[in-house]
């Protein structure tokens, strides 16, 4: 059976890629790129909508549109995208063949129908009930149905992975422990697997509600496991967005890890306790004792939030020791001026980086303590958060990670590289913005998901206050430079495919070339264990670490002005 | 060598670490852990912390348990097309307020600096109670009566904005509660 294939060897990069791989990887990006772009377009009706001078679209149409901007970019623009890079990770860099190709044609099937089956519900007009679908809303079947099929489709593709890891421990194609961005994945892929299993627990007895087979699912119940679903989705985000960023400054810098046990055990700490953040959700709600709020909404005492402050120091500081080691050595930040600023991939990972760590990072802690929940839940600033964590976070370092793949995997020299430099500075910036105003009007209580601010025909009508407006403008404004950014990247990306110069693959051969065993070196016995080897990334951790102390309390004192609750 | 290679130490638990990670660790692990200890604390030293008493319920129950008390206090009709009573339940009692496309029923008048067990319930979807401008959030759930007791420290007029969605009519919910 690993006769029947080919691999490459990229001259380019000197990544090794299996033919059925490689197309696999391909088809999962181009439609992930599909339905960003048209994610992207739908978030056009949603921002134009919310900003209160245009109000663009009718009510209707708004939540029908809001619908499926949710669903296309947070589950299918996403996950299609993360599959390949689950691909890659497992049988690019450890240069093996994939498990089970056809199978994983069939997962990929599944996942297109699934997709197609479930937006054609929502533009049909009777499934506007977001992406969360609390029960007992009813959408049409086949809005469940097709959700069903997708995630079926993807824990088929995450198997699939795991597939491909046994065959390169079984065919030696490396030897020790599989490389960190590898580890990262597999960290992603374990938090997957639970996800989808959530997501089917609950989905599979809710689409049998809606054609009649099972009477009711409690709206409790459903909020508890739907969380188990939606949330941990966005963990798997971070794992892959995190083994990105690990991938990217191996490839822009050549920098190794500053220590694999610390980034390594923190990738542990996620599989163990990133899934308790899904209840933070549900903070708010009745009928779920204090203890259980405080000991899952604190990730467990906040293990996970350590990780994540782990990685944050980890990768910009093996950034660090790396521009260091090539004489960048000058005060806390000459190695941070001298970075490829015009290298997209890099920029866009660097702006990720400090966008998802001081906008959504903090934002997510504050919004996830039991107690200061109650100012913004529900409100917009929830979407400020996870724009900062999903967009800036996510987003923008699969876009920094695409313009990387063009060449090596497309074969494609990039079209407007000048476009491409600056893509990711407008973009990730107007990003930030758009969640700093939106985070502002959250603030101030304006809700989310709501189509008119003014509630015009309301009987007691609310009037906010006129910084709310204000705000809620300039997310409209911040809203379309982002989409602005986003119609680049899709320009470069897809123009690319169709225009930009071939580029030699490397020859085909019919069997793969090992990775090599890397000799201990000198440098790695001592490495770092008596020196402070990246004083400006601390100094930026510290500059981190004073606006999450100071915004956290100030949210305190904002909170102990309210009303007495108990 | 890097992070796309295997590390090149065959056990990885075992490389050294560096004191720029050591040092982030401790202090990343101590801030955790003082947040920690504020969520616990703000429920022992703290005055906002959300109720969990909680009770399953039917529309038809808790529909009679408000209509019993709007019959006893209501003290004047509200001027909106809905002419919604406005409620005065005396202080301490309990006050049940429901959420309903696309409504909040009655409308209610607290005083202030008096506590009140507030009772919430849904009687068809999710619905949000989002207190407006004193800026208090919460789910509201239907099946599940949800009692948070509450002191206003302000007096004033104050909306109560459904900011769960709801369906086509949800952006016209909004209630109302007075504070004397």
């Amino acid at each position: 059976m690993s006769t029947s294939t080919t691999y490459r060897t990229c001259p380019r990069s000197g990544l090794q890629f299996e033919h059925q791989a490689e197309w696999l990887m391909k088809a999962n990006a181009f439609v992930a790129v599909v339905w960003l772009l048209f994610g992207g377009i739908l978030a056009i009706g949603v921002v134009l909508t919310r900003w209160p001078a245009v109000r663009w679209l009718e009510a209707d149409t708004f939540y029908m549109v809001l619908t499926a901007h949710g669903i296309d970019m947070l589950i299918y623009w996403i996950i299609f995208f993360e599959i390949a890079i689950l691909y890659f990770c497992a049988s690019t860099l450890l240069r093996c063949r994939i498990a089970t190709p056809k199978i994983a044609w069939l997962a990929f099937a599944l996942m297109v129908i699934g997709s197609v089956v479930n937006n054609i519900a929502v533009f049909r007009g009777a499934s506007s009930v977001m992406m969360t679908s609390y029960v007992p809303m009813m959408a049409e079947p086949n809005f469940y149905l097709g959700l069903i099929l997708f995630a079926v489709g993807a824990l088929i593709a995450v198997f699939v992975f795991f597939g491909t890891l046994v065959v390169a421990k079984k065919e030696k194609t490396y030897q020790g422990s599989v490389p960190l961005v590898t580890f990262g994945a597999i960290t992603a892929a374990i938090i997957a697997t639970f996800t989808i299993a959530s997501g089917a627990i609950i989905l599979i007895p809710t689409w049998l509600m809606s054609i009649g087979v099972v009477k009711e699912v409690d709206p409790l119940v459903y909020r508890t496991i739907w969380w188990a679903f939606g949330h941990s989705s966005q963990q798997i985000n971070v794992a892959a967005h995190i083994s990105v960023w690990y991938l990217v400054a191996a490839i822009a810098f050549g920098a190794k890890p500053m220590s694999e046990r610390v980034s390594r055990t923190a990738f542990l700490l996620y599989i163990l306790f990133l899934q308790l953040a899904s209840a933070h959700h549900l903070l708010a709600d009745p009928g779920l004792s204090t203890g259980w709020k405080v000991v899952n909404t604190s990730y467990f005492m906040y293990f996970a939030v350590l990780a994540s402050m782990l990685h944050g120091l980890t990768i910009p500081g093996a950034m660090e020791v790396a521009q260091r080691q090539k004489g960048f050595t000058k005060g806390l930040f000459e190695w941070l001026r001298k970075a490829p600023w015009s290298n997209p991939s890099f920029s866009g990972v660097f702006i990720s980086i400090i966008g998802f760590g001081f906008l959504g990072g903090i934002s997510g802690v504050m919004m996830g303590t039991e107690q200061l929940n109650m100012i913004i839940h529900n409100t917009i600033y929830v979407p400020g958060h996870f724009h900062a964590t999903v967009v800036v976070g996510t987003t923008l370092t699969f876009m920094a990670l695409t313009y990387y793949l063009i060449p090596v995997l497309f074969k494609r020299e990039m079209i407007a590289p000048t476009l491409a430099k600056w893509q990711p500075y407008l973009f990730g910036f107007s990003m930030y913005f758009f969640c700093l105003v939106m985070m502002g009007a959250g603030t101030l209580g304006v809700s989310r998901r709501h189509w008119d601010m003014a509630f015009q025909g309301a009987a007691l009508a609310y009037e906010w206050p006129g910084a709310a407006y204000l705000m809620m403008a300039l997310v409209g404004v911040a809203g379309i430079a982002a989409i602005a950014g986003g119609a680049i990247y899709i320009y470069i990306t897809v123009g690319s495919l169709l225009w930009g110069r071939a580029l030699e693959g490397g020859p085909a051969s019919g069997k793969f070339t090992p990775i090599p065993r890397t000799a201990p070196s000198a440098v790695a016995q001592t490495y770092g264990s008596m020196g402070f080897a990246a004083p400006g990334t601390f100094a930026l951790a510290m500059v981190f670490l004073l606006a999450f102390v100071l915004y956290y309390f100030i949210n305190w004192k904002y909170l102990s002005t309210l009303w007495g609750l108990s | 060598m890097s992070a796309i290679l295997p590390p090149a130490e065959r056990l990885w638990y075992k490389h050294p670490i560096d004191r720029v990670e050591g040092t982030w660790i401790v202090i990343a692990l101590t801030w955790c852990l003082i947040m920690f200890f504020m969520m616990v604390g703000w429920h022992v030293w703290g005055k906002q912390n959300l109720s969990t008493e909680t009770y399953r319920t039917t529309p038809e129950m808790f529909m009679a348990k408000t209509q019993a008390m709007v019959d006893k206090y209501t003290v004047r009709i509200e001027k909106d097309e809905n002419a919604t009573p406005v409620v005065a339940p005396p202080a301490g009692s309990d006050v049940y307020f429901i959420a309903r496309l696309w409504s909040f029923y009655p409308v209610l008048e607290l005083e202030k600096g008096k506590t009140y067990k507030l009772h919430l319930t849904s009687m068809d979807y999710n619905h949000g109670f989002s207190l407006q401008p004193a800026n208090i959030n919460i789910q509201i759930v239907p099946g599940f009566e949800h009692v948070v007791t509450v002191t206003p420290n302000q007096s004033g007029t104050y909306s109560v904005v459904c900011n769960e969605f709801c369906g086509i009519g949800h952006h016209k919910m909004v209630g109302r509660l007075y504070v004397k």
